[in-house]
């Protein structure tokens, strides 16, 4: 193995213990802080069967952006494929992860190549509404283009990976199961490759510290994961 | 009448192009450092006010998963941006809700997070001054906490949870608004928002007594007495109303109405001198120890009297403060007969359901009726016991009452329905111009509703939004008269007397 790929290596379960260190921390935070009051937002579910039913369209669907005018349809459309998008391109790179390659990651590989195929477009979409629209303009950060920049750069180099400058598969997949299984190998002879993974590698260690935790964020939203049943149950504040 | 444009009637609600700093000028009175002392908080805002500031900032922030969560996740989607009626009516960006949050949220990220500290600006992340804090006063004093807000954020995200943290926060520097703190102080000494003392309510609640004998008796009714009872042990139902009930037009007339219905099903209750306001600012200001103790005396008297139950009237946050908070600030109330607290409405339309009232639903034909949804009572709790009862049951109450119900712009109503403009604490003359504007979009689809239905009644469950609304009618053209209680016009059709037919 040389040194380049030792560095590679290391950087890689370094990206990865900040990203499950610092998620978990996050979750154990925001689990730790309490909810003094009832403050589910109505009309909300009153038994916990409702609040797993108010959920999951605002995962699956992200109800609420619905509830909006065009320039939430639009919002919708572009963070909808986004998401599904993503999802599917992340389910097809399990091949590289898992040998033998389980069934359900094969039948998708179709699918998860059109997905990569659309991301961009839905990237687009999210970047271009940002600066088009007077109100985005205004609330954006330099931390919104940040991460929109830098999964787009995931992607593009994701993209030529594919398409361009074609790269050796087996060992790709030699690299990323030497990870995986604790048993570090030789990183594979490609620049792009070299680019895909590091930028990855930095979206890893962002993400706990930035909006990103929304993730989770939407699971535990105390607005909408409340049961709305004061009356019949005392809500107790542990700080008071 | 006003020094400031009133937004145009055209039935319609028009999103307005960004306008930064077009509500900056409008800000409340801030309260003295003798009334900030005797609430407990800094007297006035001193040289360490940057460390009192964090320090109270990290207080919330270990107290508050809603402050916490919230800071972390908001995405700056936008979706919530164009939802505000302050937003609408100003365009001032400030009262886009995200933007109003990135008040707070860029403080969180200098103090609170590793980016902000290490790289700040590049972070958005900004240092306290004393411009930053003063647009904190302008801006969290604009907000009225009314949720709309959340409905349309992908995460629930609610602003009016910043907005109560932003006032604690300032006000443990001493820096606070008059209006509120005042009422605060009042509740807490007194009992009640308006300051009366025990002999006042008596006699207030006597006149009340007087007036409905007066006009019964003008309908040609008489010997009904209609009583509102004070302070009646082993009464069935302790009634607590906010105490703009007792003298405010046309709240009153609300009040009116409740001691009808009470009278007409034979329930024995009664008001009480202790337990004399429903409302509780304490909410407002995100004080979680005074709205307890404001809370608390409702609870004292339910015990004391030894009622059965406790019954809320017509009032948006109180209701919110009753039904969602009070079991956690002051329960359980296991020394109660009946689920408590009650909605007023929920009671009323028991009665008729059980053929208790008897209605005549002609009283009311002068009227076409319309109601606004108060927020509060849309998006902070219900009434009934099904998600939703909370926009049904003042409907069917009405229908029960009235002939002639027309309905605003489904778009604006039940969860989507917008602030009044004067509630959360922005109920004060000096900022007469954001409640007018405030208000712009609901009169908007009163003013579409009258033009295509003719409606001329604009029914209420909100003390806020009642005396909100009346004062901003007369700016908009219209008759404070419209402007009244679902309660009033149960008063109007309430047939009085002896129950044979019922
Ligand atoms: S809708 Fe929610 S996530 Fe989107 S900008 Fe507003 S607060 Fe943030
Ligand atoms: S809670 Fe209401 S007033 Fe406050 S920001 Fe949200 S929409 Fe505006
Ligand atoms: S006064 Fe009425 S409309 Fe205004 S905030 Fe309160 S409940 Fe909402």
């Amino acid at each position: 193995m040389n040194g380049l790929s030792s560095v590679f290596n290391l950087l890689a379960y370094l990206a990865a213990a900040v990203f499950v260190l610092g998620f978990l921390s996050k979750v154990v935070l925001y689990f730790k802080t309490p909810s003094p009051l009832k403050i589910p937002v109505t009309p909300a579910p009153t038994t916990s069967i409702g609040v797993v039913l108010r959920l999951i369209p605002e995962i699956l669907f992200f109800r609420s952006l619905l509830k909006g005018g065009t320039t939430e349809k639009i919002l919708w459309l572009g963070g909808w494929v986004f998401h599904v998008s993503f999802l599917l391109i992340v389910l097809r790179h399990l091949r590289f992860f898992t040998y033998p390659v389980p069934d359900f990651v094969m039948s998708i590989q179709q699918i998860g190549i059109w997905a990569g195929l659309v991301f961009p477009i839905a990237l687009l979409i999210l970047i271009v509404r940002r600066f088009t629209n007077e109100r985005l303009a205004i609330i954006t950060l330099f931390a919104d283009y940040f991460v929109l920049v830098l999964i787009t750069a995931i992607g593009a180099t994701g993209l030529m990976l594919k398409y361009i400058t074609r790269t050796n598969l087996v060992d790709v997949k030699a690299f990323i199961l030497g990870l995986v299984t604790f048993s570090p190998t030789q990183m594979p002879d490609s620049t792009m490759f070299l680019i895909h993974f590091s930028l990855i590698l930095v979206l890893l260690v962002y993400f706990p510290f930035s909006k990103l935790m929304h993730a989770w964020g939407v699971l535990i939203s105390p607005t909408r994961v409340q049961v709305d049943n004061p009356r019949e149950i005392r809500h107790v504040n542990p700080w008071a | 009448m006003a020094d400031f444009e009133v937004p145009e009637l055209t039935g319609e609600i028009i999103i307005p192009k960004v306008s930064p700093g077009a509500s900056r000028h409008i800000q409340q009175f801030k309260a003295k450092p003798e009334l900030m002392e005797e609430l407990k908080f800094s007297a006035e805002k001193g040289s360490d006010w940057k460390e009192k500031f964090l320090l109270a900032m990290e207080d919330i922030l270990k107290k508050y998963k809603s402050v916490r969560v919230f800071l972390d996740i908001c995405v700056r989607c936008g979706s919530c941006a164009d939802k505000c009626h302050y937003f609408i009516a100003t365009g001032d960006p400030r009262n886009m809700p995200v933007y109003r949050q990135e008040l707070m949220r860029s403080v969180y990220r200098k103090y609170f997070t590793p980016a902000g500290k290490l790289i700040g600006g590049l972070a958005s992340a900004k240092e306290l001054d004393d411009d930053l804090l003063d647009e904190w006063f302008t801006y969290f004093y604009q907000c009225s906490e009314c949720r709309r807000c959340s409905v349309f954020c992908p995460y629930g995200i609610d602003t009016a949870e910043i907005t109560m943290a932003a006032r604690e926060i300032m006000a443990r520097i001493g820096v606070a608004s008059k209006y509120n703190y005042e009422i605060v102080n009042k509740a807490m000494t007194l009992g009640n928002n308006l300051g009366m003392i025990p002999v006042a309510l008596e006699s207030t609640w006597e006149f009340v007594e007087e007036e409905i004998e007066e006009k019964l008796e003008e309908v040609g009714i008489t010997g009904v007495g209609v009583k509102l009872p004070v302070d009646v042990e082993g009464a069935d139902v302790l009634l607590v109303t906010p105490s703009a009930d007792f003298f405010a037009e046309p709240h009153i007339y609300s009040l009116e109405g409740y001691a009808k219905v009470f009278h007409q099903a034979g329930i024995s209750w009664t008001l009480s001198t202790h337990a004399s306001e429903g409302g509780n600012f304490g909410m407002f200001i995100g004080n979680y120890d005074h709205m307890r103790t404001i809370n608390k005396r409702i609870w004292d008297a339910a015990r004391d009297l030894k009622v059965k139950k406790v019954v809320a009237g017509e009032c948006g946050h109180a209701w919110r403060a009753m039904y969602s908070f009070s079991n956690t600030l002051n329960g359980p109330f296991d020394f109660l007969k009946e689920k408590s607290p009650q909605h007023i409405c929920e009671l009323t339309l028991d009665l008729i359901k059980k053929g208790a009232l008897k209605l005549d639903k002609s009283a009311n034909d002068e009227f076409t009726v319309t109601f606004h949804d108060s927020c509060n009572v849309a998006r902070a709790t219900t009434i009934g016991g099904t998600p939703g009862d909370q926009f049904t049951i003042p409907r069917e109450i009405i229908n029960a009452c009235c002939n002639k119900y027309v309905e605003m712009d489904p778009e604006t109503c039940g969860e989507k329905t917008f602030c009044c403009g004067g509630g959360g604490g922005v109920l004060t003359d000096e900022v007469i111009e954001i409640r007018v504007k405030g208000a712009m979009p609901r009169m908007q689809m009163y003013s579409k509703i009258k033009e295509s239905h003719g409606a001329n009644f604009f029914a209420l469950i909100c003390a806020i939004c009642k005396a909100q609304f009346t004062k901003v009618f007369p700016y908009y053209g219209y008759e404070m008269a419209e402007v009244g209680g679902v309660h009033q016009l149960i008063s109007n059709a309430l047939v009085m007397g002896a129950k044979e037919e019922v």
